[in-house]
């Protein structure tokens, strides 16, 4: 009597773990957990915010945990859009790196006019952010008419705009690296004087609810979904799937756009080489390690932004025990490949087989 | 003699439509935009291109370029990609580099490490995305990344080689006969090219061979063309992809070694954006990233495209060093819109014919109804 209940809870208790396990929020938050359980083994301090005095005099949090949160703002920025992307038309944007550099350098060159250093800004902020969305999404919508009306591999597509982005970016601003002196302008990237909090959390945070508003309220992720499954039926059934591709696009354009300003601001100036060099991977990792499916189809945002913050919190561990800052990129990619590898089909399914030969020769040995 | 006039119209017809294959065609026009661009150039440009020698430097200093874009012609027809070959080469350079000057390595050795990473990262690489079934991109991509962070764990610093028998290797120079050039003085300079040209032009040629003549590279083009069709004909898909994943390693590792003879250094900046000039030479030679459509003369010529278009750019007086970035991007514009122009008239030409077939079909059961 008793062995059969204790059974039953078991079965209830492997049925919520699976049940767990199957959803595809567990595979960051898993590895998140995983990097938090070894830090705290390794140094307690890891997680220690304090509250420091800047320069200036304003009250300011440091601490890894604060600059994990401000420094992965961008990535979840991007990674939003990224998920888009992704799951509508199938395949990857690689130019966000490079898209970047551009909204950085349109919006330096809105703000400083045409001199390199100027005493005072050329145009209000917002005005220069505003420019610098509208074009961000017009060279989004250049590889979103590339993927849904040439029907031209998302992948290959912005390879076009990945290897004239930077020289582009370098052309607006004539070679030349403005300064902004203005400190209003550093307010976005770094902090507002009185606020103990990085500004980009917030810039993040807002984006992320305005994503929410409009995956709750619009058919975006019904139709996106729709296209990325099978754009033919969802043509049939009425959604025009090269209008829902292009919306990604342009959609993401936006986010870099966000995330070029939050790049810019953060230093008050720009270099066309270095500026978010790489970060085309870092967002594609992150889509990746938040379960979707690179192939597109079904998403799920709050896993590609938690995946974002794995992929920053990873670094910043990495950085935390010194390896030299190139060298991250290879334990970036063990770690990848292990990650893929465990939540390949194939690879779950031994994983399955395996565990009922278990279970069934446990049961054939309580019954002898 | 009725019989035979049939037949040979019928043969007449076949060779017709074999003579406008999809590969034919991308491949007719990607020599020709070659050669047009280098007639141009010599007739305008004079100074830098009457020269043969000119000609042979675009062969020098690209020679470990053609290599790494046959890999990537090779695993695009199969409809992968491999992105991780440029930072391959980086790594291959700085290892042998490592291996010759701080470990007195001899030559051979260093050719033999160079090889062993290429097949390295293509055989894990290989089998992640044929057995494992995961994304060539996200397989390649964390293979990019590994190899650029063990570059940097290898050695960080830029230094040049210093060992004597590879310092000849690197200067040894092939004349060829009959190109040389006459200087100022009346001097005669022989043309000449790197062994890494020689290397590069076999590599070519054995792919062709392999391409065209043998089953594997049937295989690939059906592989690429349908993986289910090819898997129903008995084709086994999964090794071939793994075979064109390997065969891409190896030939990262030839390429890595070539360029490695080239530059003569090791260094974490070596063959930077390398993967993305194969990928563009690919695809501008003619190679369709959807797979089974391509061919190793038209990348070939890409690269030769590729970088002819970029001394072009340089010699125009645009020495602004954004011109030649801006002006390949727009150069793959135009070719990825050829080939969708061209994927679209195929599209609605079977369309056309669908519908012929029905309109037949349902006259024929129209007038048997009648």
């Amino acid at each position: 009597m008793s062995s059969s209940e204790n059974k039953l809870q078991n079965k209830t208790l492997l049925g919520t773990i699976k049940k767990i396990v199957s959803k595809q929020v567990f595979i960051p938050i898993a590895a998140l957990l995983i990097l938090v359980i070894f830090n705290l083994a390794a140094d307690p301090s890891f997680f220690k915010i304090t509250v420091d005095k800047s320069s200036s005099g304003d009250p300011i949090m440091s601490g890894f945990l604060v600059t994990i949160l401000d420094n992965a703002s961008e990535l979840a920025i991007l990674a939003i859009g990224m998920t888009l992307v992704t799951s509508a038309s199938g395949g990857q944007d690689i130019s966000v790196g490079s898209a970047i550099a551009i909204a950085g350098s349109v919006m330096l060159r809105v703000v400083c006019g045409t001199s390199a250093r100027p005493e005072s800004l050329h145009a209000p902020i917002i005005v220069a952010f505003l420019i610098c969305v509208l074009v961000s999404m017009a060279f989004g919508a250049f590889n979103g008419v590339l993927v849904s009306y040439c029907k031209i591999q998302p992948m290959v597509a912005t390879l076009i705009l990945f290897t004239a982005g930077r020289s582009i970016a370098s052309w607006i601003n004539n070679n030349q690296l403005p300064v902004v002196s203005d400190p209003k302008f550093g307010y976005y990237g770094n902090f507002i004087p009185g606020i103990p909090v990085p500004t980009p959390i917030f810039i993040a945070a807002i984006c992320m609810i305005v994503i929410a508003l409009i995956l709750k309220f619009t058919n975006l992720r019904l139709y996106s979904q729709a296209v990325g499954i099978n754009p033919h039926s969802s043509r049939l059934n009425g959604i025009n799937p090269q209008l829902v591709k292009l919306l990604t696009f342009v959609i993401l354009g936006a986010c870099v756009a966000v995330a070029g300003f939050i790049k810019v601001s953060r230093l008050s100036t720009i270099n066309y080489s270095v500026i978010a060099k790489d970060i085309e991977m870092d967002v594609i990792l992150a889509v990746a390690l938040g379960g979707n499916s690179l192939s597109g189809g079904k998403f799920s945002m709050t896993s590609s932004i938690l995946g974002a913050y794995v992929i920053q919190f990873l670094t910043t561990t990495l950085i935390k025990f010194k390896v030299s800052a190139n060298a991250i990129a290879a334990y970036k990619a063990v770690v990848v490949i292990i990650l893929v590898v465990m939540s390949a089909p194939i690879v779950r399914e031994k994983l399955g087989s395996l565990k009922k030969k278990m279970l069934s020769k446990k049961a054939v040995k309580e019954v002898a | 003699m009725l019989s035979m006039s049939i037949n040979t119209s019928a043969e007449k017809q076949l060779k017709k439509r074999a003579g406008i294959t999809d590969t034919n065609l991308l491949l007719f026009i990607t020599i020709t935009v070659f050669f047009i661009m280098y007639a141009c150039a010599v007739i305008f440009l004079k100074k830098g291109f009457t020269k043969p020698q000119s000609f042979l430097n675009i062969l020098n200093e690209n020679a470990a370029l053609i290599i790494l874009s046959c890999g990537m012609s090779l695993v695009m027809i199969t409809g992968g990609i491999d992105i991780s070959v440029g930072q391959v080469t980086t790594l291959i350079c700085m290892s042998c580099a490592v291996l010759l000057d701080k470990h007195n390595g001899n030559v051979l050795e260093a050719l033999l490490l160079a090889l062993g990473i290429g097949l390295l990262f293509g055989v894990v690489q290989g089998f992640l995305v044929a057995y494992m079934d995961i994304q060539p991109f996200i397989v390649t991509l964390a293979g990019l990344f590994f190899a650029k962070g063990m570059t940097t764990i290898v050695n960080e610093t830029q230094f040049n080689v210093e060992n004597a028998a590879f310092k000849k290797l690197k200067s040894t120079r092939i004349k060829v006969p009959y190109l040389g050039s006459v200087n100022k003085l009346g001097k005669y300079i022989p043309a000449y090219i790197e062994i890494g040209v020689v290397v590069a032009i076999s590599v070519v040629i054995i792919l062709f061979i392999v391409l065209r003549w043998t089953r594997l590279g049937r295989n690939f083009y059906a592989v690429g063309g349908n993986n289910q069709s090819a898997n129903m004909l008995g084709i086994n898909v999964r090794r071939t992809k793994f075979m064109a994943h390997l065969l891409c390693g190896l030939l990262a590792g030839i390429g890595g070694f070539v360029y490695f003879m080239h530059v003569g250094s090791g260094s974490t900046s070596h063959a930077q954006g390398a993967e993305m000039n194969a990928i563009a030479s690919s695809i501008i030679g003619g190679t369709m990233l959807t797979g089974g459509v391509g061919n190793i003369i038209g990348t070939f010529f890409g690269v030769l495209s590729l970088s002819t278009i970029k001394n072009i750019v340089s010699s125009l007086g645009l020495d602004q060093a954004w011109w030649t970035n801006i002006t390949v991007a727009a150069m793959l514009c135009v070719f990825l819109l050829v080939q969708s122009v061209l994927l679209a008239r195929k599209h609605s030409k079977k369309v056309k014919k669908v519908k012929k077939v029905k309109k037949q079909v349902s006259e024929d059961s129209a007038e048997a109804s009648g």
